[in-house]
C-alpha cells in the first residue's frame, strides 16, 4: 500500500519535472537529419551534445539520409507526415526544397543569434545566405589531392594538371557529374574565370567543356561517394583525384597518407540547415530554438575543432583553435584560410539551378558514348 | 415434360447448389482478404500512383489557370500581347503567395532551360510592379476601396461587369480560405486594383455604384504588364516560353515517355533529340544485354554447383549449401566493395598476376570501372537465386534415370544431354527468370564497380528520383522497364512455356 503510493507519488512528480524542463510549447523530440560519419560527429559534438545538456528531458535522434533528402522530404510532405525536425543539407539542394516548398523560410535576424560584438545575423553570414530557407553552418571546398610520391618532383600547383597526362601520367578520379569540372575544363582550356559561366551557357561552350574533358576520359575514374578518391589514392589507383577537402584533410592528417592538397581553383559550396514545412508548432518552435544555438558564433567555431571545415560566420573565423584529438592548429587546414584561397570559384547557385537538368543530360550522354 | 430437380427445402437444386457455392467462395474471399487488402494498399496503389506520374502534368494548368486558357485560345503564335501577360500577373501573384511559382519553374526547367530562375526571380518582381498607380488611383477617388467587405459586396454585386475582377478575387479569397483565414486589408494587392481597373476600361459605362472608380480608372493611364515582366526577366520577351508553355498546357502529355525515348516536343511535332542528348535508348538496349549476360554466367557457374549439391551425400550438400547461403549474410555493399579491392589495378588479382609474371606491371589488368567489373560483381552477388531453383528441381530427378540409361547403352553425356538435362529445365527457367528480372532492377552495383560503360537504366531512375526530382520521367523510364520485363516474359511463355518453371 505505501510502496504504491509512494510510486504513484514518484510518478506524478517525474511527469511533472519532465514538462516543465521540455518547456510547454516546445517538442522534446528531435529527429537531426545529416551525412553520417566524420561531419555528423562533429555536429554531436560541437552543439548537438552542449544543447541536450542545456534543456534536458529533450532527446534528439540522428538520421543519416542527408543524401536523399530532397526526395524523402518532397514524398514525406506528399504523404502529409512529416517525420524530420531538422536537415542539413548544401546549398543547391536547399534552394530546391524552398522552391519545392518543401522548406521553411527564414528570417536572419529574427531566427538567428547576431554575432558577440552584436553584429546582426544577415551581416555576420553575408553573402553566404544564399536561399530564404538555407541556414548556412560550413563553407567546404571541392579540391585535388595528389600523391606527392607519384607525381615527380614537381608537384602540381595547378589544377590544369589534372588535364596534364604528359608531365602527371596515370589516372585522375573525378565526380561523376557535370557541376565542378565543366568548371575546371574550360579554366584549363584557356577560358577566363570571369567568363566561365557565361561561355558554359552556350551550346558550343558546353562542347569546348566536353571536348577538353574527353582529352583525359579515358584516364579518369569517376566517383559518386565522397569516400572514393581518398581510397583510390590511398591504394595508388590514382595519382590526383578531386574530393571534398575535409576527406583530404582526415587521409593526410588522420592517416598519414603521402597525399597533398592541390587548392588550386577550389570550389567552395556551403552545407547547412533547413526546417522542414508542414511541422506542428512545437515541433516548428524546438526545431527554430534548436537551429538558433547551433548556429551562433561559438557554436560554429566549436565545430572547426573536429573537422577542416571553414565555419559560415564571419565571426567565428578568429575562435577556431586546435583539431580537438590531433592538436594541430586547424585555421590553416581551412579552405578559406588566405593561403588556400588564393585562387577560388563560388559555386553558382543560379546557374546551375538553370543548367543542371540540361547540362546533366549531355554530360551523362557523352558518359555513355 | 422435364420437372425442376428441388433440394430438400424445396428450393431447384441449381439455385440451391450455386448458394452454396457462392457462400464458400465468400469465405475463401473472406480468408485472403487480409492479404488482398496489403497487396492493395501497400504495393498496388503507391505502384499504380507513381506510374500515373509518367504523364500527369496538371501542374502548368493549376498553377496558371487564366494564362492557359488566354493562351490556348489564340490563334497566332510567339510573343503574346499584354492580355495573356495581365492573366500571366494575376497567376503569379495568387501562385507566389502560395509558393507554387517556384515548383512550377522546377517542372518547366526540365524542358527549357533557364525556366527556373525565370519563375523565381519573376515571382519576386511580381509584387514590384508599377500597378500600383492603378490602386492608388482608386483607392484616391473611393477610401472605400480600402475595405475588404466594400469589395466582396461590389464584385458579388457586379460580377457579371467585372469578369476579371470577380475571378481574381474569388480565387484569393479562396486561398485565404485554404488556410482558414480572410482576405485582410493588407491583402488588398495591387493585381485586384489591376484586374478592376481593365474591368472598368473595358466596360462602356460605370457599372452601378461604381462611378467614382470608373471616371478614376478612365483618367488613369495604362501601365504595361508586358513591359515589367520583360524588365523582371527577359526571357519573357522571347518566344520560346510561350512555346513551352502551350506545348505542355494540357493536363496530360506524353512529354515523359518521349523523353525516355530520346524523342522531344517541339511545336512541329515530335522529334528525336539531339544526338549529344540521346542516353536512354542506349541504356535500355545495355541493362537487357548485360543482364542477359549475368543470367547466362549464373547459369554457367551455378549449374555444376546446383548438380553436385543434389547429388552429394547429405551431410556434405548441407555445408555446401550454407557456403551458398554464406553472402547473403554480408551486406550488399560490402561484397560489392570487395570486389573492388579483388579487380582494381592495384588489386589482389593484379598483384597476384605480376607477381606471377604473367602481365607486366606497367600494364595491369583494367577489371574494374567498365562493363567486365559489373558483370562479375553482379554475377557473383545474383548466384545464389540461380542455384537454389536448380539445386531444389535437381534433387527431384532420380538417380535411377540415370542409371537406367547407362545400362541401355548411353554414354556419359548422352544419359546426361538426352535423360538428366531435359529434367532440369523448369530450374534453369525458375532461377533465369529470378536472376534477370532482378538484375534488370539493380543500380547500386553497376554505380560502384560499374564506371562509365557499365551503367544500368537503374542509375538513371535513381537520379531522377534522388537528385532532379523529375518523378514524371523516372515514372516513365519505370513503365518502360516494367513493360519491357513482360515482354520478355511474355516471349519466355511463348518459347519454353511458364508451366514449365518449377521452383522445386
Amino acid at each position: 500500500m505505501k510502496l504504491t503510493k509512494t510510486l504513484m507519488v514518484t510518478t506524478a512528480l517525474t511527469v511533472a519535472s519532465g514538462t516543465a524542463f521540455a518547456d510547454g510549447h516546445m517538442a522534446s523530440d528531435m529527429t537531426l537529419v545529416s551525412w553520417g560519419g566524420a561531419y555528423q560527429a562533429s555536429q554531436q559534438n560541437a552543439y548537438v551534445a552542449p544543447y541536450l545538456e542545456m534543456n534536458p528531458g529533450v532527446t534528439a535522434v540522428w538520421d543519416e539520409s542527408s543524401a536523399e533528402a530532397v526526395a524523402k522530404l518532397r514524398a514525406m510532405n506528399e504523404a502529409g507526415n512529416v517525420t524530420w525536425d531538422v536537415v542539413d543539407v548544401v546549398a543547391a539542394d536547399a534552394i530546391r526544397l524552398c522552391d519545392e516548398g518543401l522548406a521553411l523560410e527564414i528570417d536572419p535576424d529574427e531566427d538567428l543569434a547576431a554575432a558577440p560584438d552584436g553584429t546582426s545575423a544577415a551581416d555576420d553570414f553575408g553573402d553566404l545566405l544564399v536561399s530564404d530557407c538555407f541556414i548556412p553552418q560550413i563553407v567546404y571546398s571541392t579540391t585535388f589531392g595528389y600523391r606527392t610520391d607519384l607525381v615527380g618532383d614537381t608537384p602540381p600547383t595547378s589544377v590544369c594538371a589534372v588535364f596534364d597526362t604528359e608531365a602527371y601520367p596515370g589516372k585522375r578520379s573525378l565526380e561523376k557529374r557535370p557541376i565542378n569540372n565543366m568548371e575546371w575544363a574550360l579554366l584549363c582550356d584557356g577560358v577566363a574565370k570571369d567568363d566561365v559561366y557565361d561561355v558554359l551557357a552556350t551550346a558550343e561552350g558546353q562542347q569546348q567543356a566536353l571536348d577538353k574533358l574527353a582529352t583525359i576520359k579515358d584516364d579518369v575514374i569517376w566517383w559518386s561517394a565522397g569516400a572514393d578518391t581518398p581510397q583510390l589514392l590511398a591504394d595508388g589507383e590514382v595519382v590526383m583525384g578531386s574530393t571534398y577537402n575535409g576527406r583530404l584533410f582526415a587521409a593526410i592528417e588522420e592517416q598519414d597518407q603521402p597525399i597533398g592538397m592541390l587548392w588550386d581553383a577550389q570550389v567552395f559550396d556551403l552545407d547547412g540547415w533547413i526546417i522542414p514545412a508542414g511541422l506542428s508548432p512545437e515541433r516548428e518552435a524546438r526545431a527554430r530554438d534548436f537551429v538558433k544555438f547551433a548556429t551562433d558564433t561559438q557554436r560554429l567555431a566549436d565545430q572547426a575543432k573536429y573537422i577542416s571545415y571553414g565555419p559560415a560566420r564571419a565571426s567565428s573565423a578568429p575562435l577556431v583553435g586546435k583539431h580537438e584529438t590531433l592538436g594541430i592548429d586547424m585555421a590553416p587546414h581551412m579552405p578559406t584560410d588566405p593561403n588556400n584561397a588564393k585562387n577560388t570559384f563560388l559555386y553558382n547557385y543560379e546557374f546551375w539551378a538553370d543548367y543542371r537538368d540540361d547540362i546533366d543530360a549531355k554530360f551523362q550522354a557523352w558518359l555513355a558514348q | 415434360m422435364a420437372e425442376v430437380m428441388q433440394a430438400a427445402d424445396g428450393t431447384p437444386l441449381k439455385r440451391s447448389l450455386a448458394r452454396a457455392l457462392r457462400r464458400q467462395k465468400l469465405r475463401a474471399l473472406g480468408l485472403i482478404a487480409p492479404l488482398l487488402f496489403f497487396v492493395l494498399i501497400t504495393f498496388i496503389i503507391p505502384i499504380g500512383n507513381m506510374l500515373f506520374r509518367s504523364v500527369e502534368n496538371d501542374i502548368v494548368q493549376n498553377t496558371l489557370p487564366g494564362t492557359i486558357a488566354v493562351l490556348t485560345a489564340r490563334e497566332e503564335t510567339g510573343v503574346p500581347g499584354e492580355d495573356v501577360f495581365t492573366a500571366l500577373y494575376i497567376d503569379l501573384f495568387i501562385a507566389e503567395e502560395q509558393k507554387l511559382h517556384t515548383r512550377l519553374g522546377s517542372r518547366l526547367n526540365y524542358e527549357q532551360t533557364g525556366a527556373s530562375s525565370m519563375f523565381r526571380r519573376t515571382g519576386r518582381a511580381v509584387g514590384r510592379f508599377d500597378t500600383g498607380t492603378y490602386t492608388d488611383a482608386i483607392t484616391d477617388a473611393n477610401p472605400a476601396w480600402e475595405d475588404p467587405a466594400h469589395w466582396a459586396a461590389t464584385v458579388e454585386a457586379n460580377a457579371a461587369d467585372l469578369p476579371r475582377t470577380a475571378n481574381a478575387w474569388s480565387r484569393w479569397q479562396a486561398v485565404f480560405a485554404a488556410e482558414g483565414d480572410e482576405i485582410g486589408k493588407r491583402n488588398l494587392e495591387d493585381f485586384l486594383f489591376t484586374a478592376l481597373y481593365l474591368d472598368l476600361r473595358d466596360a462602356d459605362a460605370a457599372p452601378a455604384g461604381l462611378d467614382a472608380a470608373y471616371d478614376a480608372a478612365r483618367a488613369t493611364d495604362p501601365v504595361s504588364i508586358k513591359d515589367a515582366f520583360i524588365d523582371a526577366d527577359d526571357k519573357w520577351g522571347a518566344p520560346q516560353i510561350w512555346e513551352t508553355l502551350t506545348l505542355y498546357a494540357p493536363k496530360y502529355t506524353p512529354g515523359y515517355f518521349l523523353n525516355s525515348l530520346d524523342y522531344q516536343k517541339t511545336p512541329d511535332g515530335i522529334e528525336k533529340r539531339p544526338e549529344n542528348e540521346q542516353i536512354y535508348i542506349t541504356l535500355f538496349g545495355r541493362t537487357i544485354w548485360m543482364s542477359l549476360l549475368i543470367t547466362f554466367s549464373c547459369i554457367a557457374l551455378g549449374y555444376p554447383i546446383a548438380w553436385l549439391l543434389a547429388n552429394l551425400p547429405m551431410r556434405k550438400a548441407n555445408v555446401l549449401l550454407i557456403l551458398v547461403l554464406l553472402p547473403f549474410w554480408t551486406s550488399l555493399l560490402v561484397r560489392t566493395s570487395a570486389w573492388k579491392v579483388m579487380l582494381q589495378q592495384q588489386g589482389v588479382i593484379n598483384d597476384v598476376l605480376v607477381w606471377v609474371g604473367l602481365v607486366d606491371n606497367a600494364n595491369r589488368l583494367i577489371m574494374i570501372n567498365n562493363q567486365f567489373g559489373t558483370i562479375v560483381a553482379m554475377t557473383h552477388i545474383l548466384l545464389p537465386f540461380m542455384i537454389l531453383p536448380m539445386y531444389s528441381v535437381m534433387q527431384t530427378i532420380p538417380p535411377s534415370y540415370l542409371r537406367a540409361a547407362k545400362s541401355l547403352g548411353a554414354t556419359n553425356w548422352t544419359a546426361f544431354w538426352r535423360v538428366y538435362f531435359p529434367q532440369s529445365v523448369p530450374g534453369i527457367g525458375a532461377g533465369s527468370i529470378l536472376v534477370f528480372i532482378l538484375a534488370i532492377g539493380y543500380y547500386i552495383t553497376p554505380e560502384i564497380v560499374g564506371g562509365t560503360k557499365g551503367v544500368f537504366i537503374s542509375n538513371r531512375i535513381a537520379y531522377h528520383i534522388s537528385s532532379s526530382l523529375n518523378w514524371g520521367l523516372a515514372a516513365a523510364l519505370g513503365t518502360i522497364l516494367l513493360v519491357a520485363v513482360l515482354v520478355l516474359y511474355w516471349a519466355y511463355d511463348k518459347i519454353v512455356g511458364i508451366d514449365n518453371v518449377k521452383l522445386g
